[in-house]
C-alpha cells in the first residue's frame, strides 16, 4: 500500500470511529474527539471545561473525567482490534493518578490492547496534557470483554 | 455533645456543611450528583440523564460515569468522615458562601473499579466505607447499585492522599 492509500484508510477509520463516539451521548457531552485509530489502539482527546472541574481552588479537572476518557478510549481500541469484536464492556479498570492535569489544556488518552484472547482484551492506557509523553497525568490498566 | 441542642440547629449545621462540601465541585453539579443524609450516613444519588449514556443500543450508563460517581462518593464520604468531629464540636463551620471555610478535598492516588452489571437508564445510588483513614493516606471502599441494594452494578477501592494542615 502506498502512503496516500494508507493515509486514506486511516482517515476513513478515524471518521468511522468519530461517528461511533458521536453516538455515545456521554462522549459527546464531554466533547471527545478521535485523533487516531488503528489495529487495537486508539487516541482520543477532549477539551478542558469549567463544569468538569473537581477542585475549584486550582481549576483542576476531576479524576472521574479522566476515567471516562480512558474508559472510552480503551473501548474504542478494543473495537478497532483486527479480530473485530462485536461489542465490548469494561470488566475492570485501575487508574493511577500521577499528577494534576493543567487547567485549560486538552487531555489526550492513548489506549492499546496489549493482549487479546477469545473473550478478553487486556488494556493499557495513558492520559496526557500538553506536557511531554514522559510526564503523564494518569495511567490505566484494565480488562475488557470481547464479545464475538 | 449537648443533649439539649435544638434539633433544627443540629440539622442546619450538618446539612450546610454537607452542602458546602458538595457545592464546591462543578463536576458533581454537572453530573447531577446529590447526597441524602441520615445522621452521619451518606447515600449518593445520581439521577438518570441522557448525557450519562455510554451505550445507546442497550442502553446503559457510561462506565466512566459509573467510575466518576463512585469516586465522587468516596471523596465526599472521606472528607465528611474526616471533618465530622470538628463539625460536631463547633471547631469548624463550613459555609458554601465562604470559599475559605471549605475543607480541602482528599486527592485520589489510585482508583480500581469492578463493573458487575451494566448500568440501567435509571437512577443510581452509592455508599462508601472508609476502611482506614490515617494522617496522610486513606483507603476507601465504595459500592453502587440501582433497583436492588444487593445487586451491585459496580464496586471500587480507592486510595487517597489526605489534605495537610
Amino acid at each position: 500500500m502506498n502512503g496516500d492509500a494508507r493515509d486514506g484508510a486511516e482517515e476513513n477509520h478515524a471518521r468511522i470511529a468519530q461517528q461511533f463516539i458521536e453516538a455515545i451521548p456521554h462522549a459527546r457531552a464531554l466533547r471527545m474527539r478521535v485523533d487516531e485509530i488503528g489495529d487495537g489502539c486508539a487516541v482520543i482527546s477532549m477539551p478542558w471545561d469549567e463544569h468538569l472541574v473537581g477542585d475549584p481552588r486550582s481549576g483542576v479537572i476531576h479524576g472521574g473525567v479522566v476515567s471516562a476518557l480512558m474508559d472510552t478510549c480503551c473501548g474504542a481500541a478494543v473495537m478497532a482490534h483486527s479480530s473485530q469484536p462485536r461489542s465490548t464492556a469494561t470488566i475492570d479498570l485501575r487508574i493511577d493518578y500521577m499528577r494534576a492535569a493543567r487547567p485549560g489544556q486538552r487531555i489526550t488518552a492513548r489506549a492499546e490492547v496489549y493482549h487479546m484472547t477469545r473473550s478478553v482484551a487486556f488494556m493499557r492506557a495513558v492520559a496526557l496534557d500538553d506536557d511531554d509523553t514522559s510526564n503523564p497525568v494518569a495511567t490505566a490498566t484494565g480488562a475488557f470483554t470481547a464479545e464475538r | 455533645m449537648d443533649r439539649n441542642e435544638p434539633l433544627d440547629q443540629i440539622k442546619t449545621r450538618r446539612d450546610s456543611a454537607l452542602n458546602a462540601l458538595v457545592s464546591g465541585v462543578p463536576y458533581m453539579h454537572w453530573l447531577g450528583i446529590r447526597f441524602d443524609r441520615r445522621g452521619d450516613e451518606l447515600t449518593a444519588v445520581l439521577p438518570f440523564d441522557r448525557k450519562l449514556i455510554g451505550n445507546p443500543q442497550l442502553p446503559a450508563l457510561h462506565g466512566g460515569v459509573t467510575a466518576a460517581f463512585l469516586e465522587m462518593t468516596a471523596i465526599v464520604e472521606l472528607a465528611w468522615a474526616a471533618m465530622w468531629e470538628d463539625l460536631e464540636s463547633g471547631r469548624i463551620a463550613p459555609d458554601a458562601a465562604m470559599p475559605e471555610s471549605l475543607p480541602r478535598l482528599p486527592k485520589t492516588i489510585d482508583f480500581t473499579v469492578d463493573y458487575l452489571r451494566s448500568g440501567l437508564p435509571r437512577d443510581a445510588y452509592a455508599r462508601a466505607n472508609v476502611v482506614r483513614s490515617g494522617r496522610r493516606y486513606a483507603s476507601v471502599q465504595v459500592e453502587a447499585w440501582q433497583d436492588n441494594r444487593a445487586r451491585l452494578i459496580a464496586q471500587a477501592t480507592a486510595h487517597f492522599l489526605m489534605p495537610q494542615g
